[in-house]
């Protein structure tokens, strides 16, 4: 009888299927189903692409109308040259989606707050943050918007998620990208919602800041009282070079904002103090989301044509944001970075001009504190009445649970985010309604679809005039000789002040007085002096008539050190841009080592920390990568500010924003005898700067001193910047990178955060253009092309874009594969 | 001799199975069964045969992979694992799941034959 032992052997190949069959947990993460993911013909060797793949290829589309040619260069940019416009849309969804399926999955995803779908209830806080936040509701906004008013734009994103679909139709699963097998889930159809989802998380991640910094605003001035408040976090800024020159005189404003006049009363009013339980917050977008871009024109290049650069700073993630792409269709040809996600090209050139975008930093999302009648939240008390909400629910799937459902009451304001059901450290137990201008309806891409076509300044004015949501600073240079910049997007009219903080919602008197007529955005053509700039700088002086928002908001020193360095460059060609794009000179420690030095007690400092005031004195000011007295004055500084505003700030139960260091360094030049210096800690004696500085000094050299046991005081090992995969898996990410730069350097590399598209155009006959991203063509990261670009990247080098016509682009010897798009076999 | 062919025609049939993507990845556990029916060998040799016909083909395939790939992703995946970054700990890994599912299947299958007879 061998039924036993049939029995027994049944049992444990069956159990050991469905083991190796289901996600076991390693440590606090779910590991992949590990006989899928590890059998040689379905899991991830299958991703294990061959060092010399061949990526000729021959797609048959009925979607089609009429055959496309896309030949592939040596760095796998694909240049696409399509007889109809929608076809190259299409084709331009194929190839994100070839290339780049996971991440645009993944991104829309965390967008629209379906973390929690796939990765279980950990993710719950963001995405309930998401929801809250009208993410989903702005994308459908914006896609009835386009539906109804813009068939043109229809016909694009539609044949765009036409080409998304293509692809992923023939994938065999097999063939899935290799994250989906790590996290083992499948793909979802492209819709249009979904591009305007992404779109949502770009507004958000330029913009969305003011969702957490209003609040912390809030709390801080209600901590420290508006006087104090006013003090530490100024909006004067002394050094400010603004993106329009100062001196520049504005045309009367057309809405003339009005405060309130029981602002000052009303609006500086305590929080409630309700209980709550508080949700952690999730983290706020990076606060040095920012870019450089600038144009100089002829009579400063050495060829008599402008040169134009943009280097958009954002989070460095594997895959990148980036896709680069050449569109080449009878209208137009155009080259440059694409989201994939998105049709079209976001920033680069076409045969008549380039441009570029910064963001412009300014406040476009607001808190209004709303009363609810009861806890049922169907009315709120508005203008002397109860008025009604509408309900909104979104439904969250968790993997392995039940679902959650946010159920958020709609205000005219926008959704009530803050309510009795959700609240987290910095709301206070508030309700709270958000107002943002990119939950009213966008015009999705279609600026970036005109700028692709524009011929000419009027073109790109007209272009951009369309632009709501992220304000963006378009840098413009044409063949023709023009150079340009101009501030665009949905601006509010603000009075001083409004919107910084939480505002009263109970009736019209704080509410948004207009928004700025686009004619009215600061803008500059052809100035003078033979350049224009952004840095994220304020982009006037005080004289222009409408409020900004708050100083924090804006960084001052890269523009300062931008325009510095262009003012006196003369005879400038497409190399020395290059160098200028990759500076690592440091304008704020050039200001604030001096005023150090002035206030250190030297006599006073342990022999440690003569050691380390010596490195840092001696230090060239430049960000270099072996540079360790750049490393010592970060220390000093941040150490000295903590010795400086630490009193006043600690003690408060939510953590409070930090004032600029702007604010500290001109009190030091000022050179008076500054009463926030006193530690009001200690009663009996008043601290003055000389001794605070010393004491920040001293205090630093400790850590300074673990760092050289470390041996982590050159500022590369310091700093550690890293290229992090979008799951912030180590292994799929580049760590450790051999970069200068830094905060307030125009090579803006910071630990997980830097320029993520550096581009120069020379807008010569032939269009001589450099350009390169931290990451790779190919989303997978079994592709030899997953990181081609990031080594490149950190040495400051640059590659040479491929842009031609067809017949040159064919016979170049750096095209390597063509990809053949017809409509059918015959 | 049986046990060759035995061998030979395990790793013919995962192979051939695993090109349907669609099918799960375990469906060689079906295929080395019916083999292990069809062709009766005693239960250890059985299970020798699944074992070395799976094992192998498996090895096989993951080598070449990774040559042809120059151990970019096993490199990382062997991180991720965690195998310390060794492919050829992962190689061995990718084989030794392969070897033990397909023995203990070509095991049970000759359960089935002995059972019958």
């Amino acid at each position: 009888m061998r039924l036993l032992p049939l029995i027994a052997s049944a049992i444990v190949t069956t159990a050991l299927v469905f083991t190796l069959n289901i996600q076991l947990k390693i440590g606090n993460a779910k590991a992949p189903r590990l006989g899928y993911f590890l059998s040689p013909q379905h899991g991830f060797w299958k991703n294990a692409e061959k060092i010399d793949a061949n990526f000729d290829a021959s797609i048959v589309a009925n979607e089609l109308q009429g055959n496309v040619d896309v030949y592939v260069d040596d760095r796998l940019v694909p240049h696409i040259y399509a007889d109809h416009d929608q076809d190259a849309y299409f084709v331009q969804g194929y190839l994100h989606a070839k290339f780049r399926l996971w991440q645009m999955d993944f991104e829309t995803r965390v967008a629209s707050g379906r973390l929690s779908e796939i990765a279980g209830a950990d993710k719950l806080p963001i995405d309930r943050m998401f929801r809250r936040l009208g993410m989903v509701y702005g994308a459908e906004k914006t896609e009835a918007n386009i539906n109804e008013t813009n068939p043109t734009m229809k016909a694009t994103v539609d044949a765009y998620t036409a080409g998304v679909n293509a692809y992923i139709k023939q994938l065999d699963p097999a063939d899935l990208p290799f994250e989906f097998k790590l996290m083992n889930y499948a793909p979802e159809d492209w819709t249009p919602k979904k591009t305007y989802l992404f779109l949502m998380f770009m507004s958000y991640d330029l913009t969305g800041r003011s969702a957490s910094v209003d609040l912390q605003m809030t709390n801080t001035r209600d901590y420290l009282g508006y006087d104090l408040f006013d003090k530490l976090y100024t909006n004067h800024q002394d050094s400010l070079d603004p993106i329009i020159p100062k001196g520049t005189v504005y045309e009367k404003p057309s809405i003339v904002p009005v405060k309130p006049l029981n602002a000052d009363s009303a609006y500086l009013h305590k929080a409630n103090s309700l209980a709550f339980n508080a949700v952690d917050m999730p983290e706020a977008p990076d606060k040095n989301n920012g870019s450089n871009n600038w144009a100089v024109a002829g009579s400063k290049t050495k060829s008599g044509r402008p040169i134009l650069c943009s280097d958009p700073h954002l989070g460095l993630n594997l895959p990148s944001l980036w896709y680069e792409i050449q569109i080449t269709t009878p209208t137009h040809s155009t080259y440059g970075a694409s989201f994939p996600g998105s049709p079209a090209v976001i920033i680069g050139f076409n045969d008549s001009l380039a441009w570029g975008v910064t963001n412009a930093g300014r406040d476009v999302l607001d808190y209004y504190e709303i009363k609810f009648k009861d806890s049922n939240r169907n009315e709120y008390w508005f203008n002397g009445a109860w008025k009604a909400t509408t309900k909104r629910t979104e439904v969250i799937k968790v993997k392995d649970s039940a679902d959650v459902v946010e159920d958020i009451a709609m205000t005219h304001w926008g959704p009530t985010m803050f309510d009795a059901h959700y609240q987290n450290t910095q709301s206070n137990g508030r309700n709270l309604a958000v107002q943002w201008t990119a939950l009213t309806a966008s015009t999705g891409v279609e600026t970036f679809y005109l700028l692709n076509r524009a011929k000419n300044y009027d073109d790109y004015l007209h272009a951009i005039s369309l632009w709501t949501c992220p304000g963006q600073n378009f840098v413009l240079a044409t063949k023709s000789g023009d150079i340009a910049i101009k501030q665009q997007g949905s601006f509010v009219a603000r009075w001083e002040r409004q919107g910084d903080f939480i505002m009263p919602g109970e009736d019209t008197s704080f509410q948004w007085q207009g928004i700025i007529p686009t004619n009215e955005n600061p803008m500059i053509k052809n100035p003078e002096r033979g350049f224009v700039s952004s840095a994220n700088q304020k982009s006037t002086d005080a004289s222009y008539p409408y409020y900004l928002g708050a100083a924090s908001a804006f960084p001052l020193y890269r523009g300062i050190s931008v325009n510095m360095h262009l003012k006196n460059m003369s005879q400038i060609t497409a190399e020395d841009m290059q160098t200028l794009q990759t500076d690592n000179y440091n304008v704020f420690a050039a200001t604030a080592r001096p005023a150090l030095m002035k206030y250190i007690q030297v006599d006073k400092l342990s022999s440690d920390a003569k050691r380390m005031v010596n490195e840092m004195n001696n230090w060239d000011l430049y960000n270099s990568v072996n540079a360790k007295g750049i490393t010592c004055f970060k220390i000093i500084w941040d150490s000295v500010e903590q010795a400086v505003w630490g009193d006043e700030l600690s003690g408060s139960a939510i953590p409070l924003l930090k004032p600029e260091a702007s604010v500290l360094l001109d009190q030091m030049l000022k050179d008076t005898n500054w009463s926030i210096a006193d530690d009001i800690r200690t009663k009996n004696i008043v601290e003055d700067l000389k001794t605070q500085v010393t004491l920040g000094v001293e205090k630093a050299t400790e850590k300074l001193l673990a760092l050289e046991k470390e041996n982590k005081l050159e500022w590369a090992l310091f700093k550690a910047t890293r290229v992090l995969h979008l799951t912030k898996t180590p292994a799929l990410s580049r760590l450790d990178l051999p970069i200068g730069g830094g905060v307030n350097i125009i090579n803006a590399t910071t630990e997980n955060h830097g320029p993520s598209w550096r581009m120069v155009v020379h807008l010569t006959d032939e269009i001589e253009a450099y350009g390169l991203y931290p990451g790779g063509q190919s989303g997978n990261p079994g592709s030899p092309y997953y990181d081609t670009f990031v080594n490149y990247w950190a040495a400051g080098k640059y590659y040479r874009l491929l842009f031609l016509s067809k017949d040159k682009l064919k016979q170049s010897e750096r095209t390597k594969w063509h990809m053949q798009f017809q409509k059918s076999n015959s | 001799m049986k046990f060759i062919i035995s061998i030979l025609l395990v790793a013919l049939l995962t192979y051939a199975i695993g090109i349907y993507g669609n099918l799960p990845w375990w469906s060689f556990v079906i295929t080395n069964l019916l083999i292990a029916v069809a062709i009766p060998q005693k239960p250890l040799m059985a299970f020798a045969a699944g074992a070395i016909g799976v094992g192998l083909l498996w090895a096989g395939l993951a080598l070449g992979i990774d040559l042809a790939n120059n151990h970019i992703l096993s490199t990382k995946v062997a991180t991720i694992l965690p195998l310390k970054g060794s492919y050829s700990s992962l190689i061995i890994l990718t084989a030794l799941v392969g070897a033990i599912l397909g023995g203990l299947a070509s095991l049970t299958g000759s359960f089935v034959r002995a059972h019958k007879s």
